[in-house]
């Protein structure tokens, strides 16, 4: 019998969210602001998984809202790449501060 | 401290570090390779914890899927170390302190927290398998589950819809 506290994996999943959060403010990169959201998106998924296996491991309700997490991480990230895209298109730039106009 | 704990600990070395890399690397090409390590770190985690099929859906869809369509994007576009806006070093303080204290306040509530004592055992358990996933998927979530793939639809029209011009 192997035993990990359930502090523990929720000790890394907080970590993981908060280098997460200073990726975020930090870079002005909108790619690399998107992969910050993803690191923040799969701590959270730590969390739902280690709770489901914690406190009810005979229900499987958080890997499907981690699952269902990830389904809506992958259609975030391909709209906003699209939009990226179409942003480097008119601005010949992706940092987010070059965008000061979303209309023209 | 049997195998599952170093595997955990090990793995929890290995997610925070190459975390931290992916948000100080200044080349975004390396941001993303050290994000592959850490999803594959995210991926160990859920193994240990009995969610096997969350652990392939992750690698296969996160460290395959999304991270070759950053690293195509980030080539299409030709960004390197040089072309990365310079970072000001205030806002790189503010960043810190900002997380910083939101993380202190999080821990400083985990630790009190209720569920202090609970622990689980890591091997048995097959609850997170294909079989039973597939069973609970298609009877107790499948109205979710066709919502998805809505979005998923609506997601690759508006896609495709900023994209043309």
């Amino acid at each position: 019998m192997s035993s990990i506290p359930l502090t523990h994996i929720l000790f890394v999943s907080t970590a993981l969210f908060f280098i997460g959060v200073y990726g975020l403010f930090t870079r002005r990169n909108l790619i690399t602001m998107l992969m910050a959201i993803e690191l923040m998106l799969n701590s959270v998924n730590i969390n739902f998984v280690a709770f489901n296996k914690y406190l009810y491991p005979h229900t499987l309700n958080g890997v499907f809202f981690s699952l269902f997490i990830i389904t809506v991480a992958a259609a975030e990230a391909a709209v906003a790449i699209a939009i990226i895209i179409n942003l480097y298109r008119n601005h010949r730039s992706i940092d987010v501060e070059d965008a000061q106009e979303m209309k023209y | 401290m049997d195998i599952s704990q170093v595997l955990f600990y090990a793995l929890s070395a290995m997610a925070l570090g190459s975390a931290i890399m992916v948000v100080i690397s200044r080349n975004p090409v390396h941001s993303v390779l050290w994000l592959i390590i850490t999803f594959f770190a995210i991926s160990g985690h859920y193994i240990l914890m009995n969610a096997q099929f969350l652990g392939i859906v992750n690698l296969i869809v996160y460290a395959g899927a999304i991270m070759v369509l950053f690293l195509f994007v980030i080539m299409l576009m030709n960004l390197n170390a040089e072309t990365e806006p310079q970072k000001n070093k205030w806002l790189k303080l503010a960043g810190v302190v900002a997380g910083g204290c939101l993380l202190l306040v999080l821990v400083a509530a985990l630790k009190q927290a209720e569920v202090k004592g609970k622990v689980a055992m890591l091997e048995t358990g097959d609850i997170g398998l294909i079989r039973n996933l597939g069973k609970a998927l298609f009877t107790d979530f499948v109205v979710p589950f066709e919502i998805s793939s809505i979005l998923f639809l609506s997601a690759m029209v508006g896609a495709v819809v900023i994209g043309k011009k």
